[in-house]
Parts: structure tokens; sequence; C-alpha cells
């Protein structure tokens, strides 16, 4: 018999998940790391930190990618979180994912090294941009045209692992791995197809990836001990901690799961986001969006407010986010807000921007497995206007049946997921 | 493959409500018909050269986009956010704030202009012996604009769309070159067909006037140099020349539209995707094939609006393909806007949906004879993208009846 949720829709459950931060690679060695509380906050060493204001960051710098780029971490992560996901899945046959793609990765750029192979090509001095552009053709640097292309890193996740029809590259910056996720469920939902790849990664640790966030005043300046930079909820939070790292799941219909005798990890069982037209970074002050996001992830997992036993905030440790996510989940949730053990893993991987939403929803659904609540690192000096039960410095025992991973990002973008241990 | 009529219940029948097209050849829908019918091209033969551009016709932009906002987006974010404003006016919806607050939102995007001069001098800087550790991290703080960073973001033309227009109920940036705007409408067309949403925005944006994009794309030999030919005669010189336009469509389940006395311009029936395996000759060709025997086209009168682009080898497969469709009359896009990339697919959807509305196909835009006229009032359309590099595309616009 068909299993529907109660809007008569294909339950959507994850088979699969993979995952890699700055802790390290896979769901065993992060899950150990992360319920300890260690930090992967490092100071940089992959290039000159000298006249940075933000020296730190959560680096993967276990995963050699030479010559490196951004872009070519990302896809190297990206295939270690996928490969994990399918062979814990145990779908299809190597290279024959049977079902979509959908892939958050961070807007691509020709990056520093390239230009200045471009300039070094050129040589002299008083060069100008024309000067550059002529000795870009004939095919020396043939291969940058297919490394920073958008697609590219879909490009070679389908290649290796089949999966079928278009990958779509998608960005909704912070919130971008939630909506990887979403697309996947509505693709089931919509009986398109069983089965889909929802991945997402983020390598952008580089210079100009720093400055363009340190410009906007939105990162950490406490860079020493680097590992206590990143400090949701916490008073004397500033900022948020750049980060790398992957994460994917193959999501399927429960149906197709069962049928298959596959094992069930969880359920995604409400998806909601909403624009927030206020301003290009910062959130409405009335907080409208965020609660109506939340509400539209409740109202389409068809559950009440009550229900939810945790939240894995988005948490970015800047002043504007807690305190905003504070108001939003406050309003929605009232008096039942105090009952609700919050974390942030952001404390302790950074925040992996592009890849943040699939990496926290691959936590949360560990967290429900475990029934253990990692906690929120460098929760010294609580915030006295964020009266979040914040899960602080220790992981924490707790019944969780239900999570809700926020995510909110620059350019208005809000989105909430509902993971459950069971279909509804 | 996949496709997006495979629902559990019925489908919903999706219209094209409105249209924002502001391209190289204008602004608006009544002066890129006129001057697709006069034959107007519109080149930059000399401010690139030796690459040929279609710089964007210039707009009265405060007309859509209040001052204060336009200076804080790049040319691609005005150009997008102009011709989406546009698309709103077109469907009757500039300040409905009861639909703007659920519409739903897709942009195909790819990212936004460097700022050449900084980028020059610090490289010259460079070549100059500066080469201390900290010399690119000091020049970087210094010379780059804080707000710099959010003009190239991606996904903040949806984001200046929503901040300008007031489309805010969700909003979803797909990048990945031309086949995001294929997936783009492919996904919008497939939510409001199986009830997930209503009404959508859907489109995207490309300035061609960059240096920076010039030096993406040739680094694959990819850009059109020296002579401006149509895209169907550049064999021996193959490549594109990079286009300016903003192109947003508002779909709509039929429903929807009734329940506010929309009228549509065409229905927007099917839209499918797939990547081939390039490596293998021939491959394009036999996924194009594939794709059309997934669109539900019936004989003439049909028309084929492609965006093929002159690279090679894509543009030779597409003709075989287009030679397997010879009852139908072919028009190129590339030829009279250049190639806009990620907005590409959105514009020749644009394209069509006004071909259907206007009861006419535009006039051919060569000699090659791969274009023909067509007499009658087409009543199915068929849009096609191939990648210059990856992806492929096609899609179905027919008359309403």
């Amino acid at each position: 018999m068909s299993v529907r949720d109660k809007f008569g829709r294909p339950v959507v459950v994850v088979t699969g998940m993979g995952i890699v931060t700055s802790l390290g690679a896979g769901k065993s060695d992060n899950w150990t790391k992360l319920v300890a509380g260690e930090s992967g906050i490092r100071t940089i060493t992959r290039f000159p930190i000298d006249g940075l204001k933000t020296t730190m960051a959560g680096t993967v710098d276990f995963v050699p990618v030479a010559p490196f780029t951004s872009t070519g971490l990302s896809e190297r992560l990206g295939h270690m979180a996928v490969e994990e996901a399918i062979a814990q899945a145990g779908i299809g046959s190597k290279g024959d994912f049977p079902g979509p793609l959908f892939l958050a990765v961070a807007p691509v750029e020709i990056e520093w090294p390239q230009r200045l192979e471009l300039a070094h090509e050129v040589g002299g001095t008083h060069f100008t941009y024309d000067d550059l552009l002529k000795v870009c053709g004939g095919g020396k640097f043939v291969n940058y045209h297919h490394r920073f292309l958008f697609g590219s890193v879909a490009d070679s996740l389908s290649d290796t692992f089949g999966t079928k029809g278009s990958p779509i590259s998608l960005s909704t910056a912070c919130a971008s791995g939630a909506t990887a996720i979403q697309l996947g469920v509505e693709a089931i939902r919509r009986g398109e197809t069983d089965v889909a790849l929802c991945a997402a990664t983020e390598g952008s640790v580089n210079p100009e990836g720093l400055v363009r966030f340190s410009l906007l005043s939105a990162l950490s300046t406490q860079n020493d001990p680097p590992q206590a930079a990143s400090k949701p909820f916490s008073k004397n939070r500033d900022g948020f901690v750049m980060a790398e790292g992957a994460g994917a799941l193959v999501l399927e219909s429960y149906d197709a799961a069962v049928a298959r005798g596959a094992k069930i990890l969880g359920v995604v069982a409400g998806c909601g986001e909403l624009t927030d037209s206020f301003h290009r970074t910062r959130s409405s002050p009335d907080g409208k969006p965020i609660i109506g996001c939340i509400r539209k992830a409740l109202a389409d997992a068809g559950m009440a407010p009550e229900q939810i036993d945790h939240i894995n905030a988005h948490g970015t440790a800047t002043p504007e986010n807690d305190k905003m996510e504070y108001v939003g989940v406050s309003a929605v949730f009232g008096e039942h807000t105090g009952k609700i053990p919050v974390s942030s893993n952001k404390s302790m991987v950074g925040h992996t921007i592009s890849a943040a939403g699939a990496v926290e929803a691959i936590i949360s659904l560990l967290t429900l497995e475990h029934q253990l609540i990692p906690p929120t690192i460098n929760y010294d000096i609580p915030d006295p206007a964020i009266l979040f039960d914040v899960v602080g410095n220790k992981a924490r025992e707790a019944r969780v049946t239900a999570v809700m991973s926020n995510s909110f990002g620059f350019g208005g973008q809000n989105a909430s997921l509902i993971l459950t241990r069971e279909p509804a | 493959m996949s496709e997006t009529r495979s629902v559990t219940s019925a489908p919903v029948e999706v219209w094209i409500t409105g249209i924002g097209l502001a391209t190289s050849l204008g602004e608006g829908l009544d002066a890129n018909w006129e001057a697709l019918n006069a034959g107007q091209i519109n080149v930059d033969q000399q401010g690139f050269a030796p690459y040929i551009v279609h710089p964007w016709a210039k707009v009265n932009l405060e007309a859509q986009i209040p001052k204060k906002e336009q200076r804080q987006m790049e040319a691609w974010q005005r150009i997008g956010t102009y011709a989406a404003g546009l698309a709103l006016d077109s469907a009757g919806l500039k300040g409905n704030k009861d639909i703007l607050s659920r519409m739903d939102m897709i942009v195909a995007a790819g990212g936004g202009e460097r700022d050449i001069s900084v980028d020059t001098a610090i490289l010259n800087a460079e070549a100059e012996g500066n080469c201390t550790p900290g010399f690119l991290n000091d020049r970087l703080m210094s010379d780059l604009r804080p707000t710099l960073f959010l003009a190239q973001l991606s996904n903040l033309l949806a984001g200046n769309i929503a901040i300008s227009h007031g489309v805010c109920g969700t909003s979803r940036t797909f990048m990945g070159e031309e086949v995001a705007g294929v997936d783009s409408f492919k996904i919008a067309l497939a939510r409001i067909a199986g009830g997930q949403s209503d009404i959508a925005l859907v489109g995207g944006s490309h300035n061609g006037e960059r240096k920076d994009l010039l030096v993406l794309y040739e680094f694959g030999d990819y850009n059109l140099k020296n002579e401006f030919k149509p895209v169907w005669a550049r064999k021996e010189h193959p490549g594109f020349a990079l286009g300016s336009a903003g192109a947003f469509l508002v779909l709509e389940s039929k429903p929807h539209a009734e329940a506010r006395g929309a009228k549509p311009l065409a229905r927007l029936s099917k839209v499918v995707a797939d990547r081939a395996r390039r490596k293998e000759a021939g491959s394009v060709t036999g996924t194009l094939d594939r794709l059309w025997s997934a669109l539900d086209v019936h004989d003439a009168p049909g028309a084929i609006i492609t965006g093929a682009t002159g690279a090679e080898p894509v543009t030779s497969e597409e003709r075989a393909f287009l030679d397997h469709h010879k009852a139908f009359a072919v028009r190129s896009s590339g030829t009279r806007f250049g190639h806009t990339m990620e907005a590409h697919f959105a514009l020749d959807l644009a394209l069509a949906a006004l071909s259907i509305s206007r009861g006419a196909l535009f006039a051919p835009g060569d000699s090659s004879g791969v274009e023909s006229e067509m007499k009658e009032a087409p009543t199915q359309i068929v849009v096609v993208g191939a990648g210059h590099y990856r992806g492929e595309g096609m899609a179905l616009v027919e008359a309403v009846k």
C-alpha cells in the first residue's frame, strides 16, 4: 500500500547521507567531534593572512587540491559527500544513480592565481585588461573555461555518479543547501522521480572571499584563539566564521525505499521558504519574513509548533542574525520557545555558507538518530536578549522526534526544514 | 531525461500572462517586435574589438528601479530588475501586493561584473614587484568597494527584484550557463502544473558588455571575432557574440489567471532538459531528437526558435537536428540578440509567446537558407536551447484555444 502524508503526497525519506566539514570527513568522525564539542576553526595557512582583519576559518585542509581553486575544492568535497551518501543508501550501481541531482554551489569566478597567471603570460608592466584578454585564447588556458563555468561542479558530479537528466546548480546564498533539499522533496512529491540526490558544497576560503565578507563587517575578528571565535547566541558574538564543507543526501519516496529494503534514516516532513524584501543583507526588523518562513514549514509538514522538540539554528553568530532568529522563532513558538533546546553547529564547524543547509540537515538527522544534541560551544556569556534554551558547551541527551533546521541568507533568502524520525 | 508533466493528478494548465523584454533591440514588446521585423541587429564591433558584442539599448531606468536601488546594482542586475518590472506590468501585477507577496520567483543567473580597473591595477602592481605576503590582502581590503560583492552575487538579482518590485513569495536562483534558463522554466512549470505554485516570475539577465566574461569564454576560443555574421554563417569562424538582455515571463495557472481576469499570451505546455555526453560526436543531435519526441509537437503550422550560439561543434549538431524538421520555420535569436547565456532561454520563450500572441512569426534573420518565411499564424512554437559547452533543453509554447 502506498504511504502518503496527511496531504496525500508521497512521504519523502532520507536513505543516505554524506558529510565533510573542517572537523573531518564522514558522519562518524564528524559526529564524534560534534558531540565532544570540538572546533574545526583554525588560523588560515592556505594563503598569507597579513593585513586581514579576520585570520581564521573552518578550512578543509586535509583534502589536497592542486592547483588549488575554490571551485576545485568544492568539487572535491562534493564528490566525497556524495560518495558516502550513495554508499550508505546502497542505491543504483556504480556510476548509475537513478535520479536527478540538485546541487547547491557557490557562485564561480576566475580566481586570483589564474588572473596572475594571465598577467605573467603577458609579461612586463603597464599592461591593460585588453592585453590580458589577448593571451587567453589559443588553447593554452582551455581548462579554465570549464573550471570557471557555474555548471562545472554539477557536471563533474553528474559524470561520476551518473545522475539522470539535467543537473541543477543553484544558489540561495546561505540557504542554498536547504533549497537543494527542497527541490528534491518537491520532485518526489510531484511523482516525477522516486529518488533524488541533493548535495551542497562550499570551498570559498580564499583571500577575496574573505575580504568581501570582511568589508561587509559580517565576520568575527576574534582571531585568538580561533576555536573561540564563533559564539552563537553569546552577548560578545561579533560575526560568523567562514568555513568549507559539503553535505549530500539521498532522498527517496517512502514506498520506493521500503520496496528495496533500504534503511530509512529520517523523514523530510516539511519545507518552508519566504523572501525578505527589506534589505540586501539585513532582515526586516519586524521579523515577519522569518516568522512566515517558519510557519510555512510547519504548515507544509502539517505540524503544530509544540511538536518541534529541537531547533538546529541558523545561528551564524552575527549580532543581527541571532537576534532576528530569536525574534522569529519566539513569535511562532510563543511560550513553547523556552522548552525547545536550540543549538548552532556553526559554533564548531563555522558557516559553510552554500553547504550549511545540507550539512546542518544531516547533523539534525544524526541528532534524531542518536537522541543527543550537539552543543553550541563558546557559550560563556549568554545574550540576555536571546531567551533560547541554548544547548551550551556540552552535548545534551534529549527525546528528539522533530527538528527544525533554519537557514537565512543574504538577498532575503529564508528557508526552514522539518526533519523527523518517522513519517508523521 | 526528465520531464515535467508526470504529476499524480491531472496537471494544471499553465499560461504565460506577462512578458518583460529589455534587449539590445530596445525596451518592451512593441520595440522588439518592430526591430525584429525590420531586420535590425545592434552590434558593437569597435568597443571590444576584435570581439563583437550586442550592447544593451539604454532605457530610463527610473521607470522601473528607484534611483537609490540602482546605485546598489551592477549593470546585469539593473537589466534584469528592469525587465522583471516590465513583465509584472505586462501581467497587470505591478503593485498588487496580495499576489506579489506570494509570487514564486526563479532566476537564471551567472555572476556580476568584476571591477576591471581594480583587477588591472592590482595585477600591474604585482608585476612591478609588489609581492610581499600581504600585498593582495592589502589591495583587496582597500580597493574593493564593499557593495560590489552584493552586485556580483548570483542570487542578488532575485534579491533586487524582491526589493524593487516586492516579489517575495519564494526566490530561487539557478546557475549553470544556458541550461540554467531551461531548468528554471522546467521547475516553475512543474510546480504550477503539479499544484505546488499558482504564479511565478521566471527569467534572467545578461550583460554582454563585459571584458571579464570575454576572458572566460576566450579561454575556450568561443568569442566571435572580427566580423559579424549570422549564427548559421559562422562555421568557418565559429563563436558567439555576447548579448545583453533581460527577459522575464509571468507563468500562471489557468484558474489563477482566470480568477483575476488575466488573459493568456500563450500556453507553456512542456519544458524538457537533458545533458548529452558531448565527448561522443552526434550526442547533441541525438539528445535534441529525444527531447523533441518528449514534446507533443503536431505538424504545421509550427515554428522553431533556437538560441543556437554559433559555437562549434554544437551548432552543426543542432543543424543536423533541425534538418529532421524541415516543415518548421526556424528563427535564430542568437543572430538578432547575440548570446545571452543564462537569460537566453527566457528570451526565446518570450519571443515564442510574443509570436503566438501576435499571430505571426517574426521575419527571418539571414539568407543562409535555414530560416524561411512563414505566412501562417503559428499555433505551436518549439524553443530549442543547446548550451555552448553543456546542457540541452526544449519547450513547447502553444496558442490557447
